[in-house]
């Protein structure tokens, strides 16, 4: 048995030393020196594409853009002649690095936070700067019509957790209609606990409900903080936390992202929001959005989709991926998502289809990935495009970031370089070296006489964008 | 002339896309077709940097720059557009799922282990959104397969284009698909209830996968008795009867070695145990899947073993994998000289996105040339039907795209496509829909 134990311990630590030396960025450069890229085309997103430009890189920000800029003392100089500079992408969508997806239990879960459940050392991380994505909205899964709370973070992959927290981000509300807050898919399955709402209808009555009571429950703070206000000895209302998320979006303090799919649903919970005076910022799928677009324009909310994934369950089946080319014209702010750990490293991509489906223009494809998610998010004053003072979040791309053949060649997260494709590929042989000597040393193997170990597991496997909330289960919460 | 008309009214619909074409049935007959002034990716050869390309009776009958216009061809004028052969995505099941969590809507992977006689064409449904879908953007050839069990069935090549499966078949039974028994890993977490009868031990994992890849030999093995009982039993009328057997006789040309097993496999030691396995019962294999095939580069090249790689936009499958394992696994099959082909993978909806996957892999390292070429004459060769598919070529079948640009980008548009020479409608569910919607806009 102690023996086991010891094995088991062993394999622990080896695993942790494994994971330590793969993930080539926590050694990476912290300094946060200055740092000056030369000579590449500037994909500003604001002011256009600039040929031959410098970006000087101080404190972590933008200091200073332009051509033939001297590089500070110290400052470490970049060659990228050839090469283009875009801003990170900030993907609207994201469940990378949260260890709990969804709270399955009841169907107002607005107390849970995503802040707490936050896993920095999710290589996923790791994959998607090296994809170009600096920041990600990290929202609770779609279980339940009023899910928990959102954290928007930037990728310092490598440093402590806290640094990932997304400095100023309002803060916002995963809601969810359709299929995956009334089960569908998850009916009679043990471990998902059956129960209401089952249908669109009660989807609507949930919500309608809880802001029902979160407006009653503002009135009692609302007269208690009046009475107070003239001196009055009164006693304070409960305090209570699945509400108080609630009362924030009454005031328009926390934004509302809500997963969607169906024409009906993304006009029922405008309804609700028309009723209750406040407004969606974003929906997000809005897989038939092209249907009812003209509605969401005059709401106002955002659209953050995907390019083209469709027919995966049947709320899908009249996806279009021209969804983005007809919101757009509509007036609605579009982005692009990927709600997939795996389609966040190719956004540039998904962005690039958008020329071919209905014909958008190369600037807002280049929008939609960068600048819009940012104004979704309301974090558009320090990243989402290349202007000076904002952060220093930004990516060398080997060609043009629409083009299929673009790679990237490094990635800086307030101007510390987090990743590098030239120091990933120097690592490598060193790395397999010392993979290979774990191997041998590999302590599962069965030992003389004794019982084989158990099937190594791995660790949290990293979330595949089924969006199918019981599969999200299975996968997070093994 | 009347000739004329006909192939003139079959061309209307792409000719005239700025109106709302709605999808008509796929009656269009095989029209000559001369399409001029163009630039011509053959990808057998070099690229022609203007030229023609000539169709007639579902064949390509001239290619480059002095090509002419058969008699009474419909001129498609190709100034500033790039012909490309239509690209063909070697493992799908388009056509035999429409909604992936509908059940009904599934027709991909049938109950018990071995199911030879379980044939992807009787199901294939050719009015699936899924066909003209992929079609638009310019995959012409998809080979369909079932999933399910160890022997999951048998493969089709279609043509993304026809009323019923025998109409979209190239060839109704292609090849014999086996997931290749791997280690199968325990359960645990809340949902065990799914995972029953999982191993509890490494030791116990790999029995099972030992008893599993035995029972496939012995079912192989069984098929070749059966042949040689039944050759006898044909030229000796003394001899005892054998009983007809549906799955023996289905399995019998994949086990004599004459027609090719698609194996899927992923990692490395799987790999090399479908390569040991074919060679020590004989048989034609080809990999599918293959996320581990660049570590064993050698043994593949060595035993001549053609891998379809399905994962190329996949994770890495370990966490300390490079974060570009899988997009330069064609780069380095390549450069070992491997024959590969690059596939989705899908299921149906996304399989439009097959030039994207070889994209990805030009991005990293892989020559855009031989890029393309995985997504067209290879997977047209390692599925054996290379003298009719996959290059623009005099005498092969006239699958013709014609874009706008590199078909690799994404920016690109597919402006007309011809399969087995008949002229197709490049309109969709999806752009039915966008017909209909962009007008709802304020």
């Amino acid at each position: 048995m102690i023996k086991r134990l010891t094995n088991r311990l062993t394999a622990l630590i080896a695993l942790l030393c494994l994971v330590a030396v793969a993930l080539p960025a926590r050694a990476a450069t912290r300094a946060a020196g200055d740092t000056l890229i030369r000579n590449a085309t500037v994909l500003t997103v604001t002011n256009g594409t600039l040929k031959n430009t410098d970006i000087l890189i101080q404190n972590g920000k933008i200091a200073r853009i332009g051509k033939d800029l001297k590089a500070p003392e110290g400052a470490k100089v970049i060659d990228a002649t050839g090469k283009f500079v875009m801003p990170g992408i900030v993907d609207c969508h994201s469940h990378t690095m949260i260890d709990a997806v969804n709270e399955f239990s009841a169907s107002v879960t607005s107390m849970c936070r995503i802040q707490d459940v936050l896993n920095p050392t999710d290589p996923a991380l790791y994959l998607q700067l090296a994809g170009g994505v600096t920041a990600l909205n990290l929202l609770h899964g779609s279980a339940n019509a009023i899910g928990g709370q959102n954290q928007v973070v930037k990728i310092k992959f490598g440093r402590p957790v806290e640094e990932f927290i997304f400095p100023d981000a309002p803060p916002g509300i995963k809601f969810a209609l359709g299929e995956n807050p009334k089960r569908s898919s998850a009916r009679g399955i043990p471990g998902i606990p059956n129960r209401y709402p089952a249908t669109r209808m009660g989807v609507e009555e949930v919500i309608r409900d809880a802001f029902t009571r979160a407006r009653d429950y503002k009135r009692q703070w609302d007269s208690y903080n009046a009475a107070k206000a003239k001196g009055e000895n009164v006693t304070p209302p409960r305090r209570d936390t699945q509400l108080d998320p609630l009362v924030e979006v009454l005031e328009g303090k926390r934004f509302v992202h809500s997963h969607c799919y169906r024409a009906e649903e993304i006009l029922m919970l405008i309804g609700i929001a028309d009723d209750f005076g406040f407004k969606v910022r974003t929906f997000q799928h809005t897989l038939e959005g092209y249907k009812v677009a003209k509605e969401i324009a005059k709401h106002g909310a955002g659209a953050s989709i995907f390019a083209d994934f469709w027919a995966y369950k049947v709320e899908a089946y009249d996806a279009i991926p021209y969804d983005a080319a007809i919101l757009e014209r509509a007036g609605v702010l579009v982005s692009l998502n990927s709600d997939d750990d795996g389609r966040s490293r190719r956004l540039n991509i998904e962005a690039a289809k958008m020329m071919k489906y209905g014909d958008v223009s190369e600037e807002s494809a280049l929008r939609m990935i960068t600048l819009n998610p940012a104004r979704q998010l309301g974090i558009d004053k320090r990243v989402g495009s290349i202007e000076v003072g904002k952060d220093a979040d930004i990516a060398i791309w080997t060609a043009h970031p629409l083009s299929v053949y673009a790679r990237v060649d490094m990635t800086f997260v307030d101007g510390d370089m987090l990743f590098d494709r030239a120091t990933d590929l120097a690592r490598r042989e060193a790395l397999a070296k010392e993979r290979a000597e774990l191997e041998k040393a590999d302590p599962n193997r069965a030992g003389e006489g004794g019982q084989p170990g158990g099937i190594p597991r791995g660790r949290r496997p990293a979330y595949k964008g089924e969006d199918n909330c019981l599969k999200g289960a299975e996968e997070h919460q093994q | 002339m009347a000739r004329m008309a006909i192939a003139l009214l079959c061309l209307m619909p792409m000719l005239f896309s700025l109106g709302f074409a709605q999808q008509q049935l796929d009656l269009a007959p095989r029209s000559a077709v001369f399409i001029r002034n163009a630039r011509i990716v053959t990808v057998s050869g070099e690229i022609i940097e203007r030229g023609g390309v000539a169709i007639k009776d579902g064949k390509i009958v001239a290619v480059g720059a002095s090509a002419t216009a058969p008699g009474g061809a419909q001129i498609v004028e190709g100034q500033g557009l790039t012909v490309y052969p239509g690209m063909f995505d070697a493992a799908t099941a388009l056509g035999l799922v429409e909604i992936e969590s509908v059940p009904a809507t599934i027709d991909q992977a049938e109950i018990g282990e071995f199911n030879p006689n379980a044939r992807a064409i009787i199901a294939v449904n050719p009015h699936s959104a899924h066909v003209r879908v992929t079609r638009c953007n310019g995959v012409t050839n998809v080979v369909t397969m079932p999933q399910g069990g160890t022997i999951c069935g048998q493969a089709t090549i279609l043509n993304l284009f026809g009323t019923s499966p025998k109409e979209m078949a190239v060839q109704p039974l292609a090849a014999l698909v086996v997931n290749f028994p791997r280690l199968a890993l325990g359960g645990g977490g809340p949902f065990t209830a799914f995972r029953q009868g999982g191993p509890s031990n490494i030791n116990e994992a790999i029995n099972q996968r030992n008893r599993r890849v035995e029972d496939l030999r012995r079912i192989l093995r069984e098929a070749i008795d059966y042949g040689k009982a039944m050759d006898a039993a044909a030229k000796d009328a003394t001899l005892p009867r054998v009983a007809e057997n549906v799955v023996l006789g289905d399995l019998l040309p994949y086990a004599k070695g004459e027609k090719p097993v698609l194996f899927r496999a992923e990692r490395e030691t799987d790999i090399r145990a479908v390569i040991r396995f074919a060679e020590e019962m004989n048989l034609k294999p080809i990999l599918v899947g293959g996320n581990d095939a660049w570590k064993v580069t050698d043994e593949l090249k060595a035993k001549n073993v053609p891998v379809i790689l399905t994962g190329t936009l996949d994770l890495p499958m370990r966490d300390d994998d490079a974060y570009d394992a899988l997009y330069e696994n064609a780069a380095k099959l390549q450069k070992a000289g491997v024959k590969y082909a690059i596939s989705t993978g899908d299921n149906g909806p996304h399989v439009r996105d097959l030039p994207y996957h070889a994209g990805m892999a030009a991005a990293f390292g892989l020559d855009p040339k031989d890029a393309l070429r995985a997504i067209t004459l290879s997977p047209a060769e390692i599925m054996g039907v290379g003298a009719q598919l996959g290059s623009l070529e005099v005498g092969k079948m006239a699958n013709v795209i014609i874009t706008d640009g590199d078909i690799l980008e994404p920016k690109t548009h597919v402006k007309y496509a011809f399969i087995d020479g008949r002229p197709v409608q490049l309109t969709s569910r999806h752009t039915d829909f966008y017909e209909q919607f962009k007008q709802r806009v304020k």
